[in-house]
């Protein structure tokens, strides 16, 4: 017997995907799979590791412990959401994408998409991080390459960043 | 790491999620999700059908009442951790709430999870099922058979296991307000904050006239049920008596020894941060 598929529409990054999935398919794998966005990473799938962080309603959530079929009525942002809009057809980097650029806060990559969502959330409710804060920040992601060191202060240039745009 | 197949309910209302419970035995509420999809997906478990409760009207309140002997938090089955967490009006009303909330697992975890999936889910590993405990609060359940109240005490039956029946939803979850007199305090020891808790002590202290007069402890991590001590008559000593009623067991994070190192060490101190507290309030 074949699995039953459901009608499903999601909301990502402000365009609207009409997927057709089982009950069961993660909305970390819906991303990847039916809607194409590949920049949501997949690592541990029990929610420890934090790659597959995206925003739902802009609050970060783990997308490899939700289902597709339960985000219907969700505005869903993932890491391909992030750039900001100008003049170029590439758009410009945000300020956290800007920031892990600037101070190397990032090697592999596996894990930034991640790190770059939760971060995007972190800084509108905190906008002026203290080193701990940021710690604090990024306390659910793992990273295997940086050591952190990096990742804590892209998040406070970030906020500079922010500063020197607004 | 993929769940098994499964059917799945969107009810809008609570009747239709009530009468799909019932009539499909091996049916499973989806809540949150955060401690039930990472079992599914390592197979642990493989309901045959999950009803989705996180579009039913009116379950996402946290209501606080401070007078009365309804006082107390009123928390609704789809209120996020980060929302209760986010009221100051409940962190007033019964401080412990607050204390106990910000160990919940990581901020990310906390935007999703929902206190009273977390009771129910009854892992003694979590915060919030011990809290419930501790300070004597209830969960309203209903079902197709009607609505009932269920104190703390008859709520855990096993390791993850409460007593409700299959086709009952936990509805709301209520933790009674703080005392005049009355002191709280928490404190749990982690790999890492927001990881489980390798051990996590709460305390709440009833205080006349700046002597202590009953003392209750609560324990996370230490045993397979969310368990509570009653040290009033022990204040020489409340880790010893608290010791005396609990197992600690060893698993992969720490051994039993270690754990019970870390009752002893606790259990005093936050004894201690929970009279201070008290005492804090009348002043």
């Amino acid at each position: 017997m074949s699995e039953q598929l459901h009608d499903v529409r999601l909301h990502v990054n402000g365009s609207v995907h009409e997927v057709q999935v089982p009950a069961r398919r993660l909305l970390s794998d819906a991303l990847r799979h039916d809607c194409g966005l590949t920049g949501t990473h997949v690592g541990c799938e029990h929610g420890v590791c934090g790659a597959c962080t995206v925003l739902v309603d802009g609050s970060p959530v783990r997308s490899c412990l939700m289902f597709a079929v339960s985000a219907v009525d969700a505005e869903i942002t993932t890491v391909e959401g992030l750039t900001e809009a100008d003049d170029t057809p590439e758009g410009r980097l945000s300020p956290v994408q800007q920031a892990f650029s600037d101070c190397h806060g990032l090697q592999c990559g596996f894990c930034t998409p991640g790190f770059l969502t939760t971060i995007t959330a972190g800084l509108k409710e905190n906008p002026d991080p203290t080193e701990d804060e940021a710690r604090e920040m990024i306390a659910g992601n793992l990273c295997r390459c940086t050591g952190y060191q990096n990742i804590v202060k892209s998040v406070l240039r970030a906020a500079e960043i922010e500063q020197e745009r607004s | 790491m993929k769940p098994a197949p499964f059917a799945f309910r969107r009810p809008a209302t609570l009747e239709e999620a009530l009468a799909a419970l019932a009539e499909e035995p091996g049916a499973k509420v989806l809540a949150g999700g955060q401690s039930l999809v990472p079992l599914l997906s390592m197979r642990l478990a493989a309901p045959s059908m999950l009803v989705d409760i996180n579009a039913l009207p009116g379950l996402g309140h946290v209501r606080c009442s401070s007078d009365g002997g309804a006082a107390g938090v009123r928390i609704g089955a789809l209120a996020r951790h980060a929302h209760v967490l986010a009221s100051t009006e409940a962190a007033e009303v019964q401080p412990l709430l607050a204390m106990a909330l910000s160990h919940v697992a990581h901020p990310t975890i906390r935007n999703r999870g929902t206190t009273v999936g977390s009771i129910v889910h009854a892992d003694a590993a979590a915060e919030m099922p011990m809290v419930l405990r501790l300070l004597e609060g209830s969960v309203d359940v209903a079902s197709v058979r009607g609505r009932r109240t269920v104190p703390a005490g008859e709520l855990f039956a096993g390791p993850l296991e409460s007593t409700l029946a299959h086709d009952e939803i936990a509805v709301e979850a209520f933790f009674p307000a703080l005392p005049e007199g009355a002191g709280v305090a928490f404190q749990e020891i982690a790999r890492r904050h927001g990881d489980y808790a390798l051990v996590g002590v709460a305390a709440l202290v009833e205080t006349d006239g700046g002597e202590v007069v009953r003392a209750r402890v609560g324990f996370v991590s230490v045993s397979d049920v969310p368990v509570v001590v009653d040290v009033t008559d022990s204040l020489d000593d409340p880790a010893g008596k608290a010791l005396a009623e609990l197992d600690p067991a060893a698993d992969i994070h720490a051994t039993a020894a270690y754990r019970a190192h870390l009752v002893k060490v606790l259990t005093p101190r936050v004894l201690a941060d929970a009279v201070h507290h008290a005492r804090e309030r009348n002043t």
